[in-house]
Order: structure tokens, then sequence, then C-alpha cells
């Protein structure tokens, strides 16, 4: 049975009213802002974002903190991250990202290892800046490979006063103009992780851009440079997407952050384009480069065949014809087996509905891969989204479909109840939630452990992954079959 | 072309690619500036030196990879053992989504936990509103039966005093004057994620004891025959709390679990998401307070429940995790002494297959070499386990366990002639004990996940007992402690080495002449 258009804007609208009811009535008044039915022709999704999270209805936001050591800062391989205070901040995020990275941890790369000054009282009480200069030391000392260090800043820093950028100064000074770089993402900055990435991409250009001298790390430029901005490598996703841009001719000189060495951050002001992925946890280094050395941005969306024909066309655009020729040639390359995968995966997919809740780019990047495969997506939100992100969802969405922003718990749980979508993609907090209610599910943060999910090899993966997820045997066996 | 549709290959596999191999190669001589791979050796090999391991053990500032989170993670584990209780966490609310996600990684269940969500405004004003709306609409959405309040290291900084910031919230109409909101202060900067749990449960059982903060008459203890159990942090909390029951089954005696988290995080999937499930009732705890006596299993994870308990006269046996078969003995005989009751047959049955297994299998892990580490009181039961197999705990380690603790390893080792060359080291750390397999090295190594990586780098085999366990399923259903769960961490031990055994035997013609069929 099937809505109509009408049917299913008016029954999402009730939904948001139902959901509303249940509320303390200031806090209704609050979330109604955030939920809406999506018309076509608006501007944007209809829906206020980027505010504060309301205390108590189990929001599924994280921090400063995890935007900026979790997610811009913490896949930089060569450097060592400190998370800088208590040690369950560093104890959480420890390697859960899988920010694929190539090299000999715990020697000359450190990614999936975790730092910490573990905050006792008498750092609280006393001040950790002498603490986190003798970190420094030993840092040093045990491992001297390590090509910069950051101070991720947990939330008693900002509270007690300590002065980390001093530190960062004099260390940098006593190590021979060593990097350094403090960064604030105190976990009560802000509303989400979305400051903390900002916060991380400031540090980059305060303490990295406008530190290094550009002799350093000589190699000979070419016109066909380009940086990779804003993929974290989950799975691989950098890589997938490398290869293509290589392959149509085009150098990488850089990837940020994911598999990313301070080596490629200090070059990419020579870059002659940066292709962004994650807008919103990068547009603001991309914008800095821009205004200040003069390097042009591009967004790119490598979720499935039509958007990576798109973008690789979008981005070809910026070079010469022998460019394009090769955007054109890999497009042709990868078709057949774009079509074979689609053979295989699209009519067991066609007409399934998805509800998607996620961070950074995917609520809206991925509807173009589920829709590559039939299925359409009829509801979506953001964990951590801006205006500017549900202005760019509006070329992704069709018309009813519901919005949520921030959503919390409840709202969710009624949505799915009532929405009975064959798939819901969200992360590993809602994962059980929806398995439980017997609603197949995708981790659309980790691809649930999968990967990558990013360019022509990745869609393969991701076609599979929803094949799987959704027809498994599993599905038919939650109600026992003496169940009323 | 490296995918193809008809077999497709993930990260495992397509990265092993010659496509990918030489983007690879490329990025990492042009753009990465590393140190030459002659380097990279040298640093390596001097990184298992026993001077490295000098200068290692010299760190007073740095800590790497330690295994120990934070209080207010033992928290959440300790409010999610009560029935229908919502737990509340009061501070930043990216600490709560890293509570949820940690619990949920290890368990493969939903964990419901909601945060006050303050913000800057609340490191300058304090964070009584948040409180207020927090307890509000948490009540509103979720209905719990209770709702238990922790506090992340913000919230402890600024010093927001619960007791009265939930007095207030009452007083606004937040929640009704009567439901019931025990708390605990759970400072990140001060011991670890079993601190917080003795905290969060001496929380609950100080409000329910001692009169609700103030609000009403305190209990008063009419001592009865039950007997009261609470386990500890435990990330076989699932299968463990079955092992424990039967026991008490077995007895036939009255009994209250303290915190039972073991139906919360093992719901079925039928259809239904139940946010709450099983748990200690709010009666129960109050009853639990005439028991006649109260066995804590794991002691260093209840220090201070176990002062509050002695305090109201009730007896208290304070075990450390005993598992194999004098552990359980120590348990069963515990109980044996508190209620007057024979051990039952049933039980003495079950101890001798225990016996029966082990002298099936001690001649393999006779003078094996192991290493450990984890929870101080989770180390005590194995090491006095491994002993009893015969096998040597050569290096038992622990981040969150103190001289206290160490000085009851030392006592294990000294009571057994398996453990003379045996060391133990307390509020060290996994980057330590990376020295240690280097420069002592073992046969197997015992711990959580974050052990693998010590898998991989010293080449010793991990076996995965501890907390958390994200990349093996389904091992928290299974228990560890109770002559069942000893048999099972038998097992483990068994499977792991006759695996190696195998692995080290397999090449045809050269060393498959010990490939045997019967071990």
């Amino acid at each position: 049975m099937s809505l109509t258009l009408e049917d299913t804007k008016t029954r999402n609208k009730e939904l948001i009213d139902e959901v509303l009811t249940v509320y303390p009535e200031k806090t209704g008044k609050k979330r109604a802002k955030h939920l809406n039915v999506h018309e076509e022709g608006k501007s944007d999704c209809g829906v206020k974002s980027n505010i504060k999270s309301l205390p108590g209805v189990m929001t599924i936001r994280g921090c400063a903190y995890a935007g900026s050591k979790g997610v811009v800062w913490g896949p930089i391989k060569d450097m060592v991250h400190i998370s800088h205070g208590p040690v369950g901040c560093g104890h959480y995020s420890w390697a859960s990202r899988r920010n694929y990275y190539i090299g000999h941890t715990g020697i000359d790369t450190f990614g999936t290892m975790q730092f910490t000054s573990d905050f006792q009282e008498k750092d609280i009480v006393f001040g950790g800046d002498k603490k986190l200069e003798k970190i420094i030391d030993e840092i040093q000392v045990l491992f001297p490979l390590n090509k910069g260090i950051t101070v991720q800043s947990e939330c008693p820093i900002g509270l007690i006063g300590d002065d980390i950028e001093a530190v960062s100064k004099k260390k940098s000074k006593e190590y021979e103009g060593k990097t350094i770089v403090p960064v604030r993402c105190e976990g009560f900055r802000g509303v989400s992780q979305s400051l903390g990435h900002h916060i991380a991409n400031d540090a980059v250009r305060d303490w990295v851009f406008d530190k290094t001298d550009p002799s350093k790390n000589h190699f000979e430029l070419s016109p066909y440079d380009v940086a990779i901005i804003g993929d974290y490598n989950i799975g691989g996703d950098a890589w997938s997407s490398r290869i293509l841009l290589e392959e149509m001719g085009l150098r990488v000189i850089a990837q940020w952050s994911g598999d990313g060495t301070i080596a490629e951050l200090e070059n990419t002001p020579k870059a002659k384009l940066n292709v962004l992925h994650c807008y919103r946890s990068m547009n603001y280094i991309s914008r800095h480069m821009e205004e200040k050395y003069g390097v042009p941005w591009v967004e790119y969306n490598f979720f499935g065949p039509s958007k990576i024909e798109a973008s690789l066309r979008e981005i070809a655009c910026h070079f010469d014809d022998k460019i394009k020729e090769g955007a054109e040639q890999v497009i042709a390359k990868y078709k057949p087996l774009m079509q074979a995968v689609i053979d295989k995966y699209k009519s067991r997919l066609e007409g399934k509905k998805v509800m998607l809740f996620v961070g950074g780019l995917r609520p809206r990047h991925v509807i173009g891969a589920y829709e590559d495969l039939g299925m359409e997506v009829v509801g979506t939100g953001y964990e951590f989204g801006h205006n500017d992100d549900y202005q760019r969802t509006t070329h992704y969405v069709k018309d009813g479909t519901l919005i949520y922003d921030d959503v919390t718990g409840y709202e969710f749980e009624k949505f799915v109840e009532r929405v009975q979508p064959d798939l819901v993609g969200s992360g590993i907090k809602e994962k059980y939630v929806f398995q439980k209610m017997g609603v197949p599910f995708r981790q659309m943060h980790s691809w649930d452990y999968s990967g990558p999910y990013h360019g022509y090899d990745g869609f393969a993966i991701f076609a599979r992954d929803m094949d799987m997820a959704i027809n498994s045997p599993v599905w038919g066996l939650t109600r026992a079959p003496w169940a009323k | 072309m490296p995918q193809s549709a008809e077999k497709v290959i993930d990260h495992e596999m397509l990265f092993r690619q010659p496509e990918y191999a030489d983007m690879f190669a490329k990025k990492k001589s042009e753009f990465e500036f590393k140190h030459p791979d002659e380097k990279i050796s040298e640093v390596n090999e001097w990184t298992k030196t026993t001077e490295y391991q000098t200068l290692n053990f010299q760190r007073q500032a740095l800590t790497v990879n330690p295994a120990k989170a934070c209080q207010p993670l033992g928290a959440v584990f300790a409010a999610n053992g009560f029935k229908g209780t919502l737990p509340f966490v009061h501070g930043s609310q990216g600490c709560v989504a890293y509570y949820r996600s940690h619990f949920t990684r290890h368990f493969k269940e939903p964990t419901s936990c909601v945060s006050s969500s303050m913000t800057e405004d609340a490191a300058v004003f304090g964070g009584l509103n948040n409180m207020v709306d927090g307890l509000a609409n948490s009540y509103r959405l979720y209905k719990p039966e209770m709702i238990a309040v922790s506090t992340t290291c913000m919230a402890e900084v600024i010093g927001d005093d619960l007791d009265a910031f939930i007095k207030t919230s009452k007083q606004k109409g937040s929640i009704p004057a009567e439901f019931d909101v025990p708390f605990a202060h759970t400072p990140a900067f001060v011991g670890s994620h079993i601190t917080g749990y003795d905290n969060a449960l001496l929380g609950v059982l100080k409000h329910f004891w001692d009169g609700k903060a103030n609000t009403t008459a305190p209990l008063t203890r009419v001592p009865n025959e039950s007997i009261n159990f609470i386990g500890g942090f435990d990330g076989f909390v699932v299968g463990n709390m079955a092992a424990i029951r039967q026991i008490f089954e077995a007895f036939g005696v009255e009994y209250t679990i303290l915190c039972d988290p073991s139906d919360a995080w093992n719901t079925p999937t039928d259809g239904e998401f139940r946010m709450f499930d099983g748990g200690t009732t709010k009666d129960e705890v109050e009853r639990a307070l005439n028991a006649k006596a109260t066995i804590v299993f794991q002691e260093f994870s209840c220090e201070k429940t176990t002062k509050f308990i002695r305090a109201h006269d009730q007896e208290v046996v304070a075990l450390n995790s005993p598992i194999g078969v004098a552990g359980t003995d120590e348990l069963v005989m515990a109980i044996s002494r508190l209620t007057g009751k024979p051990v039952p047959e049933s039980l003495t049955k079950e101890r001798g297959r225990l016996v029966d297994a082990l002298a099936d299998s001690q001649a393999h892990l006779h003078g094996k070499k192991f290493a450990l580490y984890g929870d101080p009181d989770l180390m005590l039961g194995l090491t006095q386990f491994l002993l009893e197999l015969g096998a040597e705990p050569v290096t038992v380690l622990s981040t969150n366990g103190g001289e206290e603790w160490a000085a009851k390893v030392q006592a294990l080792f000294d009571a057994s002639p398996f453990g003379s060359d045996c060391k133990v080291y307390p509020k060290k750390d996994l980057w330590h004990l990376r020295s240690l397999l280097f420069t002592a090295p073992v046969d197997f190594l015992i711990g959580n996940t974050y052990g693998k990586y010590l898998e991989r780098d010293c080449g010793v085999p991990l076996i995965r007992l501890g907390f958390p366990v994200f990349d093996r399923h389904h091992y928290h259903r299974f228990p560890i402690w109770g002559y069942e769960g000893s048999l099972r961490v038998l097992v483990m031990l068994l499977d792991e080495l006759f695996e190696q055994l195998d692995q080290s035997t397999i090449v045809t013609a050269k060393t498959d002449i010990s490939y045997d069929i019967i071990r």
C-alpha cells in the first residue's frame, strides 16, 4: 500500500504534531522548530539548526572535543594527539572511528593510540600546564619520530584557566620550531561536534599554516595538483576516492585528514584546487585557503555512480581538456562495473524506503547512491548540521520528506515506528534500538565496519551491504510462529 | 580493475590490489615526507630494548594506552542495574554520547542514557537550569521509574551541587516530589570507571536506606536471613549474573542481586524495543538493608559501598572476583557459612566436573607464561585461576589498581610455587606492558580488545577476557564466574593454545609432523 504524496505529507505532519504533544510545553515549542515536512521549491528544509540540544531528551550529538580530536585532527597519522584532561574522552574515542592509515603505529605513526594526561584531582586544583610540559618532553623521548603534537582540550582545561598556548609556544621553541598545536576544543563549547570542527580548522590555520616556512617539504609543482579535503578515510574512503582523481590525471598532494600527514597539511596551499567532500567539517579551512592563498575549492560527492559522474565532470571543469578527457575515460572505464552492480542489486532493493540520521555531509550525500539502487529516502536529518546544510539538502530530497534536526531518541523511535521504513541508516547508539524493532539497519558513520563506500569501488560495497541488511533472512524470524 | 560486482571485495582485500599498492607507494614517497625506512626500523628495534623500557618506566606525566575509563561510565553501568531506571549524567553532552557508544559496541545492545547538555553559559552560571529542564524532559519522554544522576568532570569542576539541584527541580515541578532521584558525584579526575560504579551504587543505597536525601525517615534495619550479592563493574555481566543466580538457586536461599543490568543488556529482537528491562527493584533495594549479609564479588569496585553497608551493621564478605576451583569454593563456602546451609550436591558435582576438566587439560597449560591486564579484581581472580592451572602469570598489570591491590596479587604469587617468577605492576598502562612483553616474553596475553595492538606488535596471542570486547561477538553472554564460568575461561585458554599449536605446525613437509589430530 503506497501513500500518495499528499497522504504522506499529511501523515508526516500528524506524526510531528503527535511527538510534540509528549514534551513539556516549553520543550515542545522548541523542538517544533527542528521538525518539518519538506516542501519542494523552498530554499531550505524549513527547520532551525545548530542550536543547543535540550537537556534530558537523549540527543545523539557529541561535543567539540569529538569534532576536533575524533574527526579533524585524530587521523593526522604522524602527529601525537594528546587528549588533555581526564582519561575518559581519549578512551572512548580510542581507535573507534576506523580512519585507516598506513604506518608503523607507535614508531612513526600514532593513529590508533591513546595519549592522555589522565588528569587527577591535583591537576584540577593546581593546573595542568606543568604536567603538559612534562608530557611533551616524555613524548619527545619515547616517540622521537613524531612530526608534531596537538593538545586536544577536554572540558576542565578551559574551566581551570590553563594556558596551553603558552606551553605549546614554549615547547615548540625548545624543540627547534616543532609543530605543537594547542586546540581549545573543550566539550562544553558550542552545541555539538560542529564547533570542534571549526576550532580544529582554525588551529590548522593559526598553528600550522601561519608557522610553516613554505619552502619546507619541497616538491615539484604540477598544474594538476589537488588536495582531498574532508575525507576521513573511514574504511578507506579517501583511498577509493583518490584513485579516481589520479586516474583522471590529477595529482593528489594531500589528504585531509584520513591517512594524512603534517607535511601534506603544510603543502596544501600549493594545490591548484581543493576538492571538498565533507563541507560541514572543513569548509572553514577551504574558505581560508581560498582567501589567503587563492586556492579555489569545489564540493563533490562520491557516493553512487550518478553523483560520482557529475562530480568528476565538475572537478574536471577546473582544468584543461586533458583532465576533462581523463574524467570521461574514468567514467567510461567504470560504467560496466557500475551497471553490473546495479543489475545485481537493484531488483532486490527497488522501491525500498530509507530513513537517515547522520552527521556531516551524509544526510544528503548518500541519497543519490540509494536512488541509483532504486531506493527512496523518506526521512533525513542532521546531527550537527547548519542552515547551509539544509539549503544544500533541498537539491537531494523529494517533496514531502520528513526532516528532523538533532532528533531525540524519543522522536526517532516514534518516526520509525510509524513510517515503517525498510532500512534505517544512523549510528551505533541507534542501531540496536531499530534492530530490536525488526527494522534493518546500517551504521552510516562507520559503514558498520565495512567500506569503503566512496568512489566506484566503494559503491559496489555499499550496494552489497544495503542488500544484505534489508534482505537478511533474520528479519523473517523476529516474530515467533506461535505469536498472535 | 580491483572491484567486481560478482564478488564484491571490501577493505580487507581491496587495498591489497596492485592499483592501490602503487597509489600508496606514490603517496608515501612523494608527499608524506616520512622518515627513511631504515630509521623507522632502527627506532622500532630500539623500542624493544631494556634501555627503552627503562625510559618508558621513567614516565611521570604521560599516559599511553591506559586500561581504564572514567567514573561516569561506571555510574551509567550501575544505574542500568535498577528497574526502570534512566541514567542521567549532569554535564557536557558529548560524554553521554561516548558512554552510550562504548557500552553499545561491547554489548551490541542499546544503552539509554540522557545528558543535561551543559554548555558555555552553564559553565559560567552553573547547570541548575539544565537539571531542572533535563529532569522534566526525561521524565515526560521516557517515563522512568527512577532517574539516577551522576556527573561529568565539567559539572564537578564548576562545583554543581546535585542534592540542591534535584531538590530545586522538584520544587519547580520538573518531577513529582516523591519521585526517586538517587545521585552520585562522579568526577572523571578521580579513580576510574570502577570508582564510578561504586559511587553510583552507593548513591542508590544511600537514597533508599538513609532517608531519601533527608526527605523521609531513614529505614531501620530488621535483620532477616537473606543474602545480598553485588557484582561490581563487569563486562561479562549478562552471563555472570545468570551463573550467580544459579548458585543461589541451588542453595535454595533467599537472595537479592543489588544492581543487575543483565536483562537490560540482553533484550530479544522480537519487534519491540525495550528501553528498560529487568533490574533490581526499589523494594528489593529497601529490603536489602535487612539482609543477613552482603557478598561483594569485586572488592575494588565497591570500596565505599562496602564501608557503607558495614556501617549499617550488616556483614560484608568482600571477594576479589574469585574464579577457578578454589576461587569459586570461596564464594560457595561463604554462602554456606552465611546461610547455615550445606553446599548442595548439584554444586559439588559441578565443582567435580570443573576439576575433571582441569585434570584433562592441565598438562597443556602447565608452565605456560601469561601476561594479563585489566581491572584489579578481575586480575586477582584470573591470577588465582592461572596459578591453580599450573600456569605462570608472569606479568600482572592494572592501570586502575594501586599498591594495596598489588600487595594482594603478590600474596597470591607468594602462595604458589608457580608465582615465584611473577611480577605485579600497579598503575601502569599498555605502553609499559609493550616493553615488558618484549623484555620478558610470554606465551599468551589476557586483556580486552585493545590488547590486539600488543598482539600485533609483540606477536603474543591475545585471549579476550576483559572490558571492553568490541571485536568479538557475544562473549558477554557467557559467564566467567562460578564453576560453570571457570570452565568457559578454561576453554578460552585452551582454544587459543591449541589454535597456536596448530598454526605453528601447519606447514606441509616442514612442521606438520606435529600437526596432530589428537591433542
